[in-house]
């Protein structure tokens, strides 16, 4: 199906390439379902929960203990923003994920404040999501994530959660806040994976 | 978090603009007859997706400013310096013309009239208009249920709803105040931003357990919110939407 808009002309922007229906911006969105928890890194806390109950934490200290990687991506929110090469510095899951054992495929990651959101394991994994603590050279906004959100990139942008808290392994796919909202389960914005069944 | 998914596949279909309401200089009401709309519920978008002759297109969301009562549904979009949609909603469209969307979309920033206890709408410009769907939900169901909105604005000319706002204040268990940020109405009323002290004496107190619905641009929704949970509100009762960058260069 499709129809022309009458009167509609459009504005055209050459030479970026971004998934369709994003438009490019320049500031920094914020999309949030409440309240910005406000957490001090001395209350900060990372627990990775695996399908056999087996739990590993990570207090602040322990976080920025861990090897840090300098991170440069291009980021797609749902609501249609994209922002290219946004500069970051996190630790790799890949890093943090290293010594826990586990054979499940599906994650959901933990907010403080509530957030939840899925992701298959494999996304997680392989360099393709970090733990983020600073941005642009700066520690990390509250109202952007602070101290520390998880950053998957390669999904529309409300997987990478704020105020991470944590990660539950599991062995079913278990649908996170937005997705049972009626976003898609994925999010892959290059498919245009915006709400299910897209 | 409550979990209502109903995980229905979104198409898009062809509405008709069947009517116009300019409401401010920067703002116009779209009445959209929807061959196929399966209803809403209070505080939900759809997507709107205009096409170009040579095939380009240009997609964004916004709020629905109607309560669902089986017929037309209505669209209130505020104008955006610079925008590539909603200077075409504002200005170009006329009635008659076919406009394609898809929704409803979004199941936490909604109020249901089954909900329990009162209601607090804070709403800073054109975030108005998911909180209006709310009222005007409430007015139609009847709902016996207290509600209040706040209504940040910066001057007189820019209220949206102005005069159904006087109407559905008419009510016995609705409040709407106004707060004006630039310039007021009379010399004696204060101008300025929503702050503790207006909350205080305005916004239903915790102890009655309302849900409170803040919206509008990113700066307002996060001062507000916070000065909420200040208060002593359970941030899970706090449901928000932003909109717009962050506030400041960065």
């Amino acid at each position: 199906m499709g129809i022309v808009s009458p009167g509609f002309a459009g504005r055209r922007r050459e030479g970026t390439n971004l998934p369709p229906g994003q438009y490019l911006t320049h500031d920094f969105p914020v999309l949030s379902a409440g309240p910005t928890p406000h957490i001090r890194t001395e209350h900060w806390e990372f627990t990775v929960t695996t399908e056999t109950g087996e739990v590993r934490k990570w207090d602040w200290a322990a976080l920025l203990a861990l090897p840090a990687e300098e991170i440069t991506k291009d980021i797609h929110c749902v609501t249609r923003w994209s922002k290219l090469e946004t500069s970051w510095k996190g630790v790799s899951l890949d890093t943090v994920l290293a010594d826990v054992e586990t054979g499940a495929d599906f994650a959901l990651a933990h907010s403080y404040g509530g957030y939840t959101t899925n992701l298959p394991l494999d996304d997680l994994l392989d360099g393709q999501a970090w733990i983020a603590y600073e941005y642009d050279g700066e520690p990390l906004d509250p109202e952007h994530g602070g101290p520390a959100r998880l950053l998957v990139p390669h999904l529309y942008f409300w997987k990478s959660a704020k105020w991470v808290r944590g990660l539950v392994l599991s062995d079913t796919e278990d649908l996170g806040f937005w997705e049972t909202a009626g976003y898609h389960e994925y999010g892959d914005p290059w498919r245009e994976q915006r709400y299910a069944g897209d | 978090m409550e979990r209502t998914a109903i995980r229905r596949r979104l198409t898009w279909q062809v509405a008709t603009v069947v009517d116009v309401r300019r409401e401010t200089s920067t703002a116009r009401t779209l009445v959209l007859q929807v061959p196929e709309w399966p209803g809403h519920v209070a505080g939900q978008h759809l997507d709107v997706r205009l096409t170009a002759p040579d095939g380009y297109r240009a997609s964004r969301s916004y709020s629905i400013a109607s309560a669902w009562t089986g017929d037309t549904i209505e669209l209130t979009v505020e104008q955006v310096p610079d925008g590539e949609v909603s200077p075409y909603l504002v200005e170009v469209l006329n009635v008659g013309d076919p406009l394609e969307i898809r929704g409803p979309v979004g199941g936490w920033f909604v109020w249901k009239p089954e909900q329990p206890g009162p209601v607090q709408l804070i709403g800073g410009g054109s975030g108005v208009v998911p909180l209006m769907a709310m009222l005007r939900a409430h007015s139609a169901a009847a709902s016996t249920a207290p509600v209040r909105l706040l209504y940040s604005v910066r001057r007189p000319a820019s209220v949206i709803y102005a005069d159904e706002l006087k109407k559905l204040a008419m009510a016995d268990n609705v409040g709407v105040r106004l707060r004006y940020t630039r310039e007021a109405p009379a010399p004696e009323e204060q101008v300025g931003r929503v702050d503790a002290e207006l909350l205080d004496h305005v916004a239903f107190e915790p102890s009655v357990s309302p849900t409170t619905y803040v919206c509008g641009p990113t700066p307002f929704v996060e001062a507000v919110a916070d000065l909420l949970v200040a208060a002593g509100h359970d941030p899970a009762t706090v449901r928000t939407e932003r909109f717009g960058p962050t506030g400041g260069p960065r």
